[in-house]
């Protein structure tokens, strides 16, 4: 049996818990740190990026969580959880997490108006993953060990880092359960990886 | 291929914001204070709630320049009101790029019969209501998120917390009912029949409904998180009390932290004078903003 936690500070939990749903993992809601040593991964949920930002300081989340990817357990960011991910976010002095090696850049479509949803192609996963993007980040720049496993429109949506894995689209809003169980299938691995 | 404005972008909106705080403000500096306090968004008003009664006189959407200024001042999204009917009110909100639209009832109806039909938008809207009838009714005219009612600017809780638990209450019978039994529901309630008939499948509603109308102290919005609140709108409440940044502060914890009294506790501590307080019924006919419309 795997635990999945889903970070619960604000945003698109129950969306996450049900689309991470499958047979041999249990999920857990995450709002204290110390629950993060009883899971083998962790998803930081869609919700205000500023917020959450101020939220995983306030409740000492902040080392916790580097320690956590450190270990090599697997981390999947969607949006806002996109952002706290990265080295660097332009106009901003520094990153906040900084678990990835990828530079990016918050609401890079624009306004709420300007948000949309369409099919992606995401490598390892399928070619029509229903993708909604809202008030989306893009990644305009990743490191060496950074895999790019989707674009939309020339531009990075999808990422991968070894045991992370980052995208700017909310796929927890859709019934298209197929990226999540990549990232199930993430950690399934590493787990398998450390029973050896 | 890309699609603007479609249901699930719009209602994924709203979801994002779940288990936060959407403040009212009335300028660029208040905008940063809500923003640094960890508000998930805020709405950008001339005046609030306690204001417009105060003033009295016809309430309208804010000046441009201060939804546009509110907007220059911070990244997270800005929301600003429209009166309930009003099309070209929400058609300017809109061009100016508003986040979301509030048809409020807290503003001077511009209809007093019709509300707008909001699937027409790109922008989502959000609406007030007091009852599941009043709710699915929104939905079906195309609102991406809901609020209740409450009564804004009295900084007294009881009617928020009269419209959530109704609502709470009507959907749990809803999920109860078998399927000859919804037709007659749904006529008493005033609801779209296929509404009722989702919320039953999905034991729940559509959208998400955050609690608005009354709340002025953090103990008030984790009362509202414990009923069934998605998140919680603060109008009056904030920048009416002593020290605003730390009252904002406060009910972002408690919002997060709900269920964590000792920390509300200590949140509640010297927080200074809450807004001062209303007595619902001293107010009638048309001071009972919750009235307004149906």
């Amino acid at each position: 049996m795997m635990k999945i936690g889903v970070l619960a500070l604000q945003g698109a939990v129950r969306e996450h818990v049900k689309s991470l749903e499958a047979p041999d993992t249990e999920i857990i809601i995450v709002k204290r740190p110390e629950q993060l040593e009883e899971i083998d991964g962790l998803v930081f949920p869609g919700g205000e990026s500023t917020t959450m930002r101020r939220l995983v300081e306030k409740y000492q989340f902040f080392e916790p969580l580097q320690a956590f990817a450190k270990a090599g357990k697997p981390v999947f960011g969607t949006c806002a959880g996109l952002i706290l991910m990265a080295t660097d976010v332009l106009g901003e002095p520094e990153g906040h997490l900084e678990l990835m090696d990828m530079t990016v850049q918050r609401n890079a479509f624009g306004r709420q108006r300007e948000s949309f949803e369409t099919e992606l192609s995401i490598r390892g996963v399928a070619d029509d993953v229903e993708a909604v993007f809202i008030r989306a980040p893009l990644i305009t720049e990743v490191g060496q060990n950074v895999e790019v496993l989707a674009e939309y429109k020339d531009e990075i949506v999808v990422a991968r880092q070894d045991h992370l894995l980052s995208c700017s689209f909310h796929p927890e809003l859709t019934n298209d359960r197929r990226f999540h169980q990549y990232f199930v299938q993430m950690v399934r691995e590493a787990q398998a990886a450390v029973n050896v | 291929m890309a699609e603007r404005g479609t249901d699930r972008v719009k209602r994924g909106m709203a979801e994002m914001q779940k288990g936060g705080v959407i403040m009212d403000v009335v300028n660029g500096e208040q905008a940063k204070i809500a923003e640094e306090a960890g508000a998930v968004a805020v709405m950008a008003l001339e005046r609030v709630p306690s204001d417009i009664r105060a003033a009295g006189g016809v309430a309208r959407m804010a000046d441009p320049t201060i939804v546009q200024e509110v907007m220059d001042a911070v990244s997270i999204p800005v929301m600003a009101k429209a009166r309930i009917g009003h099309i070209v009110e929400a058609r300017v909100l809109e061009s100016l790029g508003a986040d979301y639209i509030d048809e409020s009832e807290v503003l001077t109806p511009a209809d007093d019969v019709y509300h707008m039909d909001k699937s027409e938008y790109t922008v989502p809207f959000v609406c007030g209501a007091r009852d599941l009838g009043e709710a699915t009714r929104r939905i079906g005219e195309g609102a991406s998120m809901l609020r209740t009612k409450g009564e804004p600017g009295t900084g007294n809780i009881v009617e928020a917390v009269r419209h959530m638990r109704l609502i709470q209450s009507q959907i749990r019978k809803v999920i109860g009912l078998s399927k000859d039994e919804l037709m007659t529901e749904a006529k008493n309630l005033g609801a779209p029949y296929e509404l009722l008939l989702q919320i039953r499948e999905e034991g729940r509603l559509p959208v998400v409904n955050f609690a608005a109308g009354g709340i002025a102290t953090p103990a008030d919005a984790a009362l509202m998180m414990q009923l069934g609140a998605d998140g919680v709108f603060v109008g009056s409440g904030i920048f009416k009390s002593e020290y605003p940044d730390k009252f904002a502060r406060a009910i972002v914890e408690a919002t997060t932290h709900y269920e964590d009294y000792e920390l509300i506790a200590k949140l509640s501590k010297g927080l200074g004078t809450a807004m001062s307080g209303m007595d619902i019924s001293q107010l009638e006919g048309f001071d009972r903003m919750q009235d307004r419309s149906q």
